[in-house]
């Protein structure tokens, strides 16, 4: 198998999780930013499957399942919401969501 | 096995990070899902098969058709030109080299692995099963629950209350529901 050190491995799952990250921080679009917690989530995940390859452990697999399976909860709920959003805002742009904010 | 790695990482992280910066939603999504192949590359390098499989059918197959089905029904940004877009070699040709680029990557990985010395350390499907449902059982019921409140949220929330967004259906469904109201009047 590969004889890549477990730092670089590790390093690339930083790397993936930082663009989701950044994909958060700067996009406006509630689906772009939905795709970046997915990015997020997956990154995660691979880091758990790396401690347990480098171990020779299951649990980092397992770990990765239940990690599925948050994740397609988080995600039949966003898109629900997102939906709602565009219903009633007729916008996917997160900052135009500012009815609770005061007027100045 | 490095260079397949080091080859699949850098495939994920440009479309990933293509995916992030893009414009159109759906070729961010062609990215994205390249980046979800390479991912589960890397997840076959390192001795995880069935989470590889997993990542190419939850990820890439189910996950991804949802978010597909969501920008359909919303319908931003690709009213006009479609076709012109869509027969635009500058869109697609980029996912379509970095697919080119993991298949040649998964082809060479595949011969190399029918090498008896190259299967190392591989935790097979029945290994992490066995585990799944003896350790971490209680997990399972866990996420079993936490899978129904999301199927119950996701139906509350995307019950839509008499009001068609279609932009096809926006003018009848306004008369018809003018009717209606005067019918009911």
């Amino acid at each position: 198998m590969i004889t890549i050190s477990v730092e670089i491995q590790i390093l690339f799952a930083a790397l993936l999780f930082l663009i989701g990250l950044i994909g958060l921080l700067v996009r406006r679009n509630v689906i772009f930013m939905l795709m970046s917690v997915e990015i997020m989530f997956n990154a995660a995940g691979m880091v758990f499957v790396i401690a347990g390859a480098h171990w020779g452990q299951v649990d980092g697999q397992v770990m990765f399942i239940f990690i599925l399976a948050v994740t397609a909860t988080e995600v039949s709920v966003g898109l629900a919401l997102i939906l709602q959003m565009f219903h009633h805002f007729r916008t996917l742009d997160a900052d135009e969501l500012n009815t609770l904010k005061e007027d100045n | 096995m490095n260079t397949i790695f080091y080859i699949a990482a850098a495939v994920a992280l440009i479309s990933t990070g293509i995916a992030v910066s893009g414009r159109n939603a759906i070729h961010a999504l062609l990215s994205l899902i390249v980046s979800l192949l390479s991912v589960s590359i890397i997840f076959f390098i390192l001795g995880a098969p069935f989470i590889a499989a997993l990542e190419v059918i939850i990820y890439a197959g189910a996950v991804m058709v949802l978010f597909i089905f969501v920008i359909m029904m919303l319908n931003v940004g690709m009213e006009k030109e479609m076709e012109n877009r869509w027969l635009n070699p500058r869109m697609w040709i980029i996912p379509s080299v970095l697919s080119l680029i993991l298949l040649i990557d998964f082809i060479y990985m595949l011969r190399a692995m029918t090498h008896p010395e190259a299967a190392g350390r591989i935790i097979s499907p029945k290994q992490v099963g066995v585990s799944l449902f003896t350790t971490y059982v209680l997990g399972v019921e866990i996420s079993g629950v936490l899978l129904l409140a999301g199927i119950v949220g996701a139906y509350h929330l995307g019950k839509q209350r008499k009001k068609v967004i279609h932009r096809f259906l926006k003018k009848e469904t306004a008369e018809t529901d003018e009717s209606e109201n005067i019918k009911n009047s």
